[in-house]
């Protein structure tokens, strides 16, 4: 280098990621616990497609392959849409859905840092669409046997025995389409995906993610601002329906400890290149996603909203950044500068 | 004394390796005496000085050899008593390579001084000590060699809270003002008492680094001794750039300068403790400015601060110091701020507070450019509180209007950003050559101005004699009229230096990128600068052309 600064941070984007990737180990290891080694056949799965991907998109557009390759964001996204995705589905519904990330989310808006869309939610929403009931089956909470599990993903599919309905869609499903006397509370108690705080199992797994996001704050790769507007708003809006009809809405336990909340607090919601980057914009943005969470979850078709929430925020975060930079050094006041 | 007192942040900064230790472990030495002294006439910011001596002359140490050029300059004395060989062009200690207008001094060895007389401030005019000051050659040591009269100014009020003696020295590997508060604290002070006297201050503050006890105790046992309880020396937390003009001022008083003002619009003026040592010895000792302390670090056997001679080649300045064998370059200044020379045989000159000896293993070329990942690592480190992706961003796309809305010109080029940012882009060239692109824009508009002015007042003319010699015709001759054309012609001809000279080509290269590219930029903060702002566009200006060609691999327009 010509000019200064002559040295630098040891810091790589690199890095930064493969941190973000150890960040999601905690989760994970609850996760196979609880919901059997799928799990990992996916985050396999995705890896390998991502990286195949990554690589023939860097070579069609003329970058260097292996400089770009390293850089593990691509990895970062094959893990996210491997953990929102139904650890059981088909194999093909992980790669096209990895492949729409890729290709078209990432690098037909021109590569590592000029997404506007979060891939790996573009991913989400869009098998979502295609494949309502692909997208919905889940395996039940403590039956981890490897097998059915392997056929499930590879066939010959024999699934009744092993999924069961996500907590979420089962709350919803029964306080939608079941008799109009259903509550909360009676639904609650009526079926084994619900656990003492969010989902049985669910309730782990998202204690998982808050550990690893805990690491992610520590090395200083999030700030806190994005986690706790999202988990706040979470919790504020879903207490202060379940307080004004406890019979119609779900408690915030319930909202904060199932689906992808905590995932999405940590990891999702966080995502550098789509999201603000001002310290207000982060906490508008999101609030945004989780109030859109909320509606989504509450009154939408879908059993999880945080996807749509996101895409959703991501067309919004542009504005919100141009909207609240925070005041230049020496533009605070006008007048006197004095504290 | 010093003094628990509350102190206030700014936001951002990093911490880097400071590699501090090797200089500081030997007193300052002084440099061995050169054999050829090569001393620029322009050495600080402002005019240029007049040439006093011309080839041949016998010269006395301390002798002025370039006069100030009116207000904003500042003189420049010979730093040892010799022969003047010749004033000519020689290279200077910039990146680009440039050269300008030297003093050639073969010295004598008999390093002869001239006579020397204290100055009495006490009873001369404000005017008269600035004059003096001036004619001394004093200039801020901390690096940006602003004339130091000028700021010697208790400013509307008549006088100021609070004289702050910048001790910070926080950038990695510099430790020439940690040298001269240990060991010659003392005169430091009474140049700092001087200068309060000057200001009508009631205060000084001394903000040194926290990472300096020996010299914060110095000066701690000096500040006792002239118990003179005005003067407090203050730890500051060490995080770069604590040195930073505007931020130390800010963790010191809790003022922060607002955009467009200056400091003593605030009660406060800021000096290097290098210039407060500057002005003991030209006023309590009658010497002008011939020397200061420089650190010679980096891929050398021994670092170590030196007094230099200013006109003191850095290749023989860095010899005795044994620069190892991989040395490739040679920085002046800190890793974090300075700048590549282009040789080791450009002259030392007063902003020259280190001579950095770098080399490959030292200072490792970066790994590729990633692209922008968003991750506002370089927000967070942003001490001018900017957000630097953005101004990376549309200074890239030549979106320079848009750099400017997100405040590039508050960008102080300290290096934060760059050396946080994990897809190691060097943000700092992206602002120095969009700033060299709007102010060469700010040229071009100002030419077309003058252009048409022009324009329009010779139609003018035209038309007017026109009229007169409708009038005349009759008595005129075709040989007179020929006569008057041309004089008229030659009149109308400006008269050029060899810098306007140089000044028009730029305004023609200029000219006709801005006509390639038809984007318009209104530059919004470059309205009403200060003398400093000015200086500093000055400095860009010259170093526009060669950061355009580094810059330009940088620029690939898809990625
Ligand atoms: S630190 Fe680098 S990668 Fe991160 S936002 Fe700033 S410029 Fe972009
Ligand atoms: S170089 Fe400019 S933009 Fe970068 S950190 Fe320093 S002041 Fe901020």
């Amino acid at each position: 280098m010509n000019n200064s600064p002559y040295f630098l941070k040891p810091a790589s984007v690199q890095s930064v990621m493969l941190r973000v990737l150890l960040a999601l180990l905690p989760g994970i290891a609850v996760y196979v616990w609880f919901f059997g080694a799928a799990v990992l056949v996916q985050i396999a799965l995705a890896s390998v497609t991502a990286l195949l991907a990554e690589a023939a998109m860097l070579k069609l557009r003329g970058k260097p392959v292996m400089m770009f390759l390293g850089d593990g964001s691509a990895l970062v996204t094959a893990w996210l849409i491997a953990l929102t995705f139904p650890p059981i589905a088909p194999w093909w519904l992980t790669v096209v859905g990895v492949l729409s990330a890729i290709v078209v989310a990432k690098h037909l808006y021109g590569g590592l840092g000029q997404n506007p869309f979060n891939p790996a939610m573009v991913a989400f929403a869009l098998m979502i669409v295609a494949y309502p009931s692909l997208m919905s089956q889940w395996p039940a909470v403590g039956f981890t046997d490897f097998l059915p599990q392997w056929h499930a993903i590879f066939g010959p599919r024999q699934l009744d025995a092993i999924t069961m309905a996500t907590p979420l869609d089962a709350l919803r499903t029964a306080l939608h389409t079941a008799d109009a006397r259903a509550t909360v509370a009676g639904v609650l108690g009526s079926q084994a995906t619900f656990g003492n705080i969010g989902g049985k199992g669910w309730e782990w797994v998202a204690a998982g993610y808050f550990i690893g996001g805990i690491y992610l704050l520590q090395q200083r790769i999030i700030t806190w601002h994005m986690p706790a507007a999202f988990l706040a708003t979470l919790l504020v809006v879903s207490s202060g329906f379940a307080l004004f009809d406890p019979t119609r809405f779900v408690g915030p336990s319930f909202h904060l400890f199932t689906g992808g909340a905590m995932l999405g607090a940590f990891f999702i919601v966080t995502d550098p290149v789509s999201g603000c980057t001002t310290p207000r914009g982060k906490l508008i943005f999101a609030a945004g996603i989780a109030l859109l969470t909320w509606i989504i979850r509450t009154f939408g078709a879908y059993p999880d909203g945080i996807a749509f929430a996101v895409l959703l925020m991501n067309i919004a975060a542009p504005l919100i950044d141009m909207n609240t930079q925070p005041p230049v050094f020496g533009h605070k006041r006008k007048g006197d500068g004095r504290p | 004394m010093s003094a628990l007192r509350q102190l206030f942040r700014f936001n951002g900064g990093v911490k880097p390796a400071y590699h501090k230790e090797a200089s500081t472990t030997l007193p300052i030495a002084v440099a061995p005496a050169p054999t050829r002294l090569v001393i620029p006439l322009h050495q600080s910011i402002g005019g240029p000085p007049r040439p006093l001596v011309t080839t041949g002359d016998r010269v006395l140490k301390g002798q002025r050899i370039g006069g100030a050029d009116g207000n904003v300059s500042s003189a420049v004395h010979a730093s040892t008593s010799g022969t003047v060989l010749g004033v000519e062009m020689r290279l200077m200690p910039h990146t680009s390579g440039l050269s300008a207008l030297c003093v050639v001094i073969e010295p004598d060895g008999r390093d002869e001084w001239m006579e020397r007389q204290p100055f009495d401030f006490h009873a001369a005019t404000p005017t008269a000590t600035r004059d003096y000051l001036r004619d001394a050659g004093v200039v801020g040591l901390g690096g940006a060699v602003f004339p130091s009269h000028l700021k010697l100014n208790a400013g509307k009020q008549g006088k100021l809270d609070t004289l702050v003696l910048n001790g910070a020295e926080c950038e990695p590997f510099i430790t020439c003002d940690d040298a001269l508060m240990r060991e010659r604290a003392d005169a430091l002070l009474k140049g700092a008492a001087i200068m309060r006297d000057m200001l009508a201050a009631t205060r000084v503050l001394v903000g040194i680094e926290d990472n300096k006890p020996e010299a914060i105790a110095a000066m701690e046992a000096a500040a006792a001794r002239t118990g003179d309880d005005s003067i407090q020396v203050v730890a500051v937390p060490t995080r770069y750039p604590a040195g930073g003009a505007k931020q130390l001022i800010r963790v010191l008083t809790g003022i922060e300068v607002p955009h467009g003002e200056r400091s003593t619009d605030h009660g406060v003026q800021c000096f290097n403790v290098g210039t407060a040592h500057a002005i003991y010895e030209a006023i309590a000792l009658g010497q002008p400015l011939i020397s200061r302390i420089i650190t010679v670090a980096g891929n050398v056997g021994q670092a170590r601060n030196y007094e230099v001679l200013f006109g003191t080649s850095m290749r023989d300045l860095i010899a005795p110091c044994a620069p190892l064998p991989d040395t490739d370059r040679i920085i002046m200044g800190g890793p974090m701020m300075g700048f590549l020379m282009p040789g080791d045989d450009v002259p030392v000159v007063k902003a020259t507070n280190c001579v950095l000896v770098g080399s490959r293993a030292l200072f490792p070329p970066p790994p590729p450019e990633m692209p922008c990942i968003r991750c506002g690592e370089c927000a967070k480190a942003c001490p001018a509180d900017l957000q630097p992706f953005e101004m990376y961003w549309f200074s890239r796309a030549r979106m320079f209007g848009k750099a400017q809305e997100y405040h590039l010109f508050d960008c102080i080029e300290c290096g934060c950003c760059a050396y946080v940012c994990p897809s190691r882009i060097p943000l700092v060239d992206y602002y120095r050559f969009a700033k060299s692109e709007i102010w060469a824009r700010e040229v071009d508009k100002e030419a077309a101005d003058q252009a048409r002015e022009r324009y329009e007042f010779r139609l003018l003319r035209e038309e007017r004699e026109k009229q007169e010699k409708a009038a005349k015709l009759a008595a005129k001759t075709a040989a007179g009229r020929e006569k008057a054309a041309a004089a008229l012609a030659e009149a109308e001809k400006p008269a050029r230096t060899p810098e306007e000279e140089a000044k028009h080509a730029l305004i023609a290269a200029a000219l006709e990128r801005a006509k390639a590219q038809k984007a318009q930029v209104q530059p919004e903060n470059t309205g009403d600068l200060s003398p400093e702002q000015q200086a500093e566009i000055a400095a860009i200006e010259a170093r526009r052309a060669e950061i355009r060609e580094q810059a330009k691999p940088h620029l690939r327009q898809d990625d």
